[in-house]
């Protein structure tokens, strides 16, 4: 196998914030992104999956270095990023970017498409000729399936979707070699995510690009994904192959998500209601249950999972997972 | 079952600077006592605005005409006291946003409090003990302690199910919940779609859910209304509308999902195109332009088939066991 091009390694985001009166002020703190490793190859799709503050966006934002980390490193083709200077790490980011959720918050109301998706080749490439950035943008248009004729036209002329493929163009416009997109079709119509799903699958088949999809939304995750990474509380509980996820789920929060999920077709619907999944809510984060972060809300806890926290721990398939039980539990979907 | 509420040619306008929209362009309907019937669209469908319209609740620029009525009294021709008799205490209206909805400065006791006390005349004890026997329904737990905080002390799922038994407070015959579960995580709304499942079966309250994601409403609705740009292209038992869609448009949605319970790495079959602008919309059928079975015949209105089970769609090809209306006049095009 050849090696991989991300590298991340015991990653952890801590925020800490003031509490309490004027007199009796205290900090605590929230991990958001509590001890997470991994690896992307060329080409590779990973998705992050997890309910709202599981950390899966401040993961996304640590490995760019948008948000500074507290703790671990994030190697880009062999090379630490944690460490860099903030000129080296602009310089890296050609090759590492983003797309964001909101795709018309995200763009700047006052500057035409065009100008939008050429901006990223203004500040990194001063001196390139004016047609020749023309030209690029109208490429980068074409190729997300907007036309060249619309490039000087503002975010507000266009639809939702559409901003949205203004935003991925934008973000390849520099040709990177890792895209992490956070939430990318969840803010669109429900007939237009189809769209921009089918767009990314094949920039990235064509680009040859790493991904990094986040998303809440499991059945778009596994569309699009190679791999899944479960998330929980800042802490990745499971990290599968696709197929073996969504077929048998390791750790009781997967097999608990996938249960969640609502299906198009009323009678296996109303079928499934029969089975028991989570109750209750994630615990507050800043009062982390002991041992297992999970245990609070799983079916399948035993007294040692209060006690102490499951390493990710690699299984035989080559899965990796967080629970003690994971050998005697048969959580087949 | 007895017919609850009738709905009839209702339209919904907007002024705004770039002229009038017409966001809910002649819609019809009934709901029966009991039923759950779900209107599907994408933003700008109308789907919100319709309800708003028949709850007397839309923005200042906005205007309404046509028929909605309740037990047989026209809610569009009432004074405002008189709607403010029906809503909460006949109608609940539950919002996608539990946040937004609830006030912040007060707690949850007081705020469920007043609704009861307004509109069924109880004392304070006893509207606190029917609040707490409500919350206790919608499973907050502990509901005599939790009555005392405020919204910032639930979790989102916990504040959903605080407006829920809020519209439940008056036993309504009627809640309309527009996205209730959107702003949720996965499980969370879950348990929000089985506790509106038993409340169901357990009631004879009707709903109305208003949602983007036919998935959402798949399990807990007996009719379902497709809209798309301010109409109704379909309508039909939640049966029909998963198993035997008939407009393309409905057929477009449920391709267009990935699906968890399938298996398939081809590409999603996309609705191509956007949807339209309510000011510049297409002569003759309004889903034409993205459609894959498009016609000669679409560029004239699409007629409207009905089958005697009460299944619509509004589309030139045939519709199966139906026939076309001739109730159905031509409405005059809003382009």
């Amino acid at each position: 196998m050849t090696k991989p091009v991300l590298r991340v390694q015991d990653l952890a985001v801590t925020f800490t914030s003031e509490t309490g009166g004027i007199f009796r002020r205290k900090e605590r703190q929230l991990r958001a992104v509590d001890g997470i490793s991994f690896e992307l190859h060329a080409g590779e799709t990973l998705g992050v999956v997890g309910e709202s503050g599981s950390g899966k966006s401040t993961l996304a934002r640590a490995i760019l270095g948008l948000i500074q980390p507290n703790r671990g490193r994030v190697q880009w083709m062999g090379e630490d990023l944690t460490g860099l200077e903030e000129e080296d790490l602009r310089q890296k980011r050609k090759q590492l970017q983003i797309v964001f959720q909101d795709p018309v918050a995200s763009l700047n109301p006052r500057m035409t498409a065009g100008d939008i998706i050429a901006e990223p080749l203004w500040t990194f490439y001063p001196n390139m000729e004016r047609l020749q950035v023309d030209e690029r943008t109208r490429g980068m248009m074409k190729m997300v399936g907007l036309l060249p004729n619309q490039i000087n036209r503002y975010p507000h002329e266009f639809s939702g979707g559409q901003c949205q493929r203004i935003g991925i163009a934008r973000s390849l416009v520099l040709n990177p070699r890792l895209l992490i997109c956070d939430e990318p079709v969840s803010a669109l119509d429900v007939s237009i995510q189809a769209q921009i799903i089918n767009l990314m699958k094949s920039l990235q088949r064509k680009l040859g690009l790493a991904l990094i999809f986040v998303a809440h939304d499991l059945s778009v995750v596994r569309h699009i994904s190679d791999r899944v990474m479960v998330m929980y509380m800042g802490q990745a509980l499971e990290v599968s192959a696709k197929t073996a996820l969504y077929r048998r789920p390791l750790h009781p929060y997967s097999n608990a998500l996938m249960k969640s999920v609502a299906i198009p077709d009323p009678k296996l619907a109303r079928a499934l209601r029969q089975e028991s999944w989570l109750t209750g809510d994630m615990p507050s984060p800043y009062q982390r249950p002991k041992g297992c972060i999970f245990h609070t809300r799983c079916p399948y806890r035993v007294k040692r999972c209060e006690a102490d926290l499951p390493a990710l721990r690699r299984m035989e398939s080559g899965d990796w997972v967080a629970c003690h039980r994971a050998e005697d539990l048969d959580l087949s979907i | 079952m007895p017919l609850l509420l009738e709905v009839s040619d209702l339209e919904v306008r907007f002024d705004t600077p770039e002229g009038v929209v017409k966001a809910v362009n002649g819609m019809s309907f009934q709901l029966t006592e009991g039923e759950t019937l779900a209107i599907v669209g994408e933003s700008g469908s109308g789907k919100s605005q319709l309800v708003m319209a028949i709850m007397g609740l839309l923005a200042e620029n906005g205007s309404a005409s046509g028929r909605a009525e309740f037990r047989g009294r026209d809610l569009m021709q009432m004074t405002p006291k008189e709607l403010n008799g029906i809503r909460g205490r006949h109608i609940a209206m539950i919002f996608q946003d539990p946040m937004t909805s609830l006030n912040p400065f007060l707690t949850i006791e007081k705020q469920m409090i007043e609704v009861v006390m307004h509109h069924q005349r109880l004392s304070r004890d006893e509207a606190r003990a029917h609040a707490i026997e409500m919350l206790r329904a919608v499973r907050i737990p502990d509901p005599e302690e939790r009555i005392r905080q405020y919204p910032h002390e639930y979790s989102g799922g916990m504040r959903q199910r605080v407006m829920i038994a809020m519209g439940l407070l008056c036993e309504p015959e009627l809640l309309i919940a527009d996205e209730p579960t959107t702003a949720l995580d996965v499980t969370i709304q879950a348990q929000i779609t089985e506790l509106v499942g038993q409340l169901r079966k357990q009631t004879r309250m009707a709903i109305i859910l208003i949602t983007h994601d036919l998935a959402a409403v798949a399990e807990i609705s007996d009719r379902i209304i497709v809209m798309y740009a301010g109409e109704a292209v379909e309508i039909g038992s939640a049966e029909d509308i998963f198993y035997r869609p008939q407009h393309p448009y409905t057929q477009g949605l449920l391709a267009s999902v990935p699906r968890l319970d399938r298996v398939s790495d081809d590409e999603l079959q996309a609705i191509p195109g956007n949807p339209p602008n309510l000011l510049e919309l297409p002569s003759g059928c309004r889903f034409r332009d993205r459609c894959s079975q498009a016609m000669e015949e679409c560029l004239q209105r699409p007629p409207l088939w009905v089958s005697d089970d009460g299944r619509k769609s509004r589309c030139f090809l045939p519709m199966e066991g139906g026939r076309i209306t001739h109730e159905d006049r031509p409405n005059e095009d809003a382009a």
